[in-house]
């Protein structure tokens, strides 16, 4: 059964509402061990421990777990049921109704004049991606069943992404070879350039990060690669070996820089690290760096065949 | 836990060090990229008396108007270099005693820190709704209109509000000395190139 447009507009509000006032799962626990291993009674174990407290009383109280809900980025999977059109529609209607209810903040600013619009909407946002997959019947997604635990594939999944500007203004993106670092094209040369940014970054972008990866691509694309990363979980694998083995590396390297929460010291620097890649052309070499601040807001909405809704993180 | 009242005078905020743990009980006001603009490019006139030995909070909130009252919902501290190319003045300007914020700032802060009687403190990034929670009343807000939420400053009474200091008066910065740390393992990171 398809969500009619009112019904899909409220199922929406309440992705936003779930994924602006609480954490996932995976990242509270990597923040949960950060703290323990962190020296005891120090300033970065106290400040994990605050975070920890933080997420509790967001999702109790219904609060944003930041004030900064972000840019919002919509990744939609839709079978032919649904049309994008009607899919953007609803989703620029839920945005005025969650602005209302302080689910998210005015965060919508005119770059010419300098006004807020105040409801979270305007010229080119939300970004919205679009991926149109076979229909119900012939869906072969292991992972949304995974990430869903459902038993029927759905006919519509929307992931959804709030990302902060602070984190935003410390992404960065390299073009190799890149001679300040000795960075050449290969996965060395990628590596350099991860802990070029993460330094660069400091905790400006509220450490600890969870960092995505795009190698490859056009500029455009490969920042879309880096940002498609931190939709998964931290927990997870590359399924390429050389990718998986440059994640782990460069979590610890990482961490070994010392910058610490919030960049006031400490062990922690990053809670993981996520690549991904695209094609590019023999021209071109990029990476790029999608850092995101510790309070990962993602989460996933799934209408079921039948026309329930559910919601993941 | 040092206990620390505003208005506060210079004596007690150069007694303050780096890694000094402070809750902090007063009015403060919020200001960022909008706000320091105008206080630079204006007197400051509404809010120039509660600033004299107070504190600016670099924060964008959540704010919620209800049965005609002010509430703080969200209200973590944004980035705060990006106010590097104003703060200077500010605190001469203004005789501001604290910067709030995040991420820490430059060398000319510092300098304005050390010159003035000023310092910075650190209050944890993301703490949206803990910090919110330790707003206890919202006395006034100015150029909503113009700047909207996030940018407006707004005049609030604080207490029990952690934070820690990481710039102060002597010219010490936690973020000068962790970056050239962090700096220094990145060269070793990097080199040899294999």
């Amino acid at each position: 059964m398809k969500l009619e447009s009112k019904a899909l507009t409220d199922a929406l509000v309440e992705l936003i509402r779930r994924s602006s006032t609480s954490i996932p799962h995976d990242v509270v626990e990597a923040i949960a061990r950060a703290a323990e291993r962190e020296e005891a009674g120090s300033g970065a174990q106290i400040t994990l421990r605050l975070l920890l407290d933080n997420v509790r009383l967001a999702e109790t109280t219904s609060r944003p777990v930041c004030q900064d809900t972000g840019a919002l980025l919509f990744f939609v999977r839709y079978d032919r049921a649904y049309s994008q059109q009607e899919i953007a529609a609803a989703i620029n209607a839920a945005l005025p109704i969650a602005t209302q209810r302080y689910y998210l903040r005015p965060n919508a600013v005119d770059p010419v004049t300098g006004r807020n619009s105040g409801d979270n909407t305007g010229v080119g946002i939300p970004f919205i991606h679009f991926e149109e997959v076979e229909q119900a019947a012939n869906l072969p997604e292991k992972s949304l069943q995974k990430a869903g635990q459902v038993d029927n594939p759905p006919h519509l999944e929307i992931r959804l992404l709030q990302k902060g500007g602070g984190s935003e203004n410390v992404s960065r993106q390299y073009s190799l070879p890149d001679a300040s670092l000795a960075a050449g094209r290969d996965l060395e040369g990628v590596r350099r350039c991860v802990i070029d940014a993460v330094n660069k970054a400091q905790g400006k972008g509220c450490a600890p990060g969870i960092v995505g990866v795009g190698i490859g691509g056009d500029r455009s694309l490969s920042y879309l690669v880096a940002k498609h990363q931190l939709l998964r979980r931290l927990d997870d694998h590359s399924p390429n070996p050389a990718l998986a083995q440059l994640e782990s590396r460069l979590t610890d390297d990482l961490n070994s820089l010392g910058i610490g929460p919030m960049g006031c010291g400490g062990r922690t620097t990053v809670l993981g690290v996520k690549a991904g890649i695209a094609f590019r052309v023999p021209a071109s070499y990029f990476v790029s760096i999608a850092y995101m601040c510790w309070a990962l807001r993602r989460h996933t909405m799934i209408v079921a065949p039948d026309g329930g809704v559910s919601y993941h993180d | 836990m040092i206990e620390l009242r505003l208005p506060a005078n210079e004596e007690t905020i150069r007694r303050l060090r780096v890694g000094d743990q402070v809750s902090l009980a007063g009015v403060i006001v919020t200001a960022r990229d909008a706000a320091h603009h105008y206080l630079i490019e204006s007197d400051g006139a509404e809010v120039r008396d509660v600033l004299r030995n107070g504190m600016i909070y670099h924060c964008g909130p959540i704010v919620a108007r209800e049965n005609g009252q002010w509430r703080f919902v969200a209200a973590g501290p944004t980035t705060s270099i990006r106010e590097e190319i104003y703060e200077a003045d500010v605190i001469a300007r203004y005789g501001v005693r604290g910067i709030i914020g995040k991420g820490g700032m430059g060398e000319k802060t510092v300098a304005a820190c050390r010159e003035h009687g000023c310092v910075y403190l650190d209050a944890v990034g993301g703490l949206g709704a803990v910090l919110a929670q330790s707003v206890r009343r919202v006395h006034a807000v100015h150029k909503l209109e113009e700047f909207g939420v996030p940018e407006a400053m707004w005049v609030i009474a604080v207490e029990g509000f952690p934070a820690t200091v990481t710039m102060d008066t002597l010219g010490t910065s936690l973020y000068r000395d962790i970056e050239t740390a962090s700096s220094a393992r990145m060269r070793e990171l990097l080199s040899p190139v294999k």
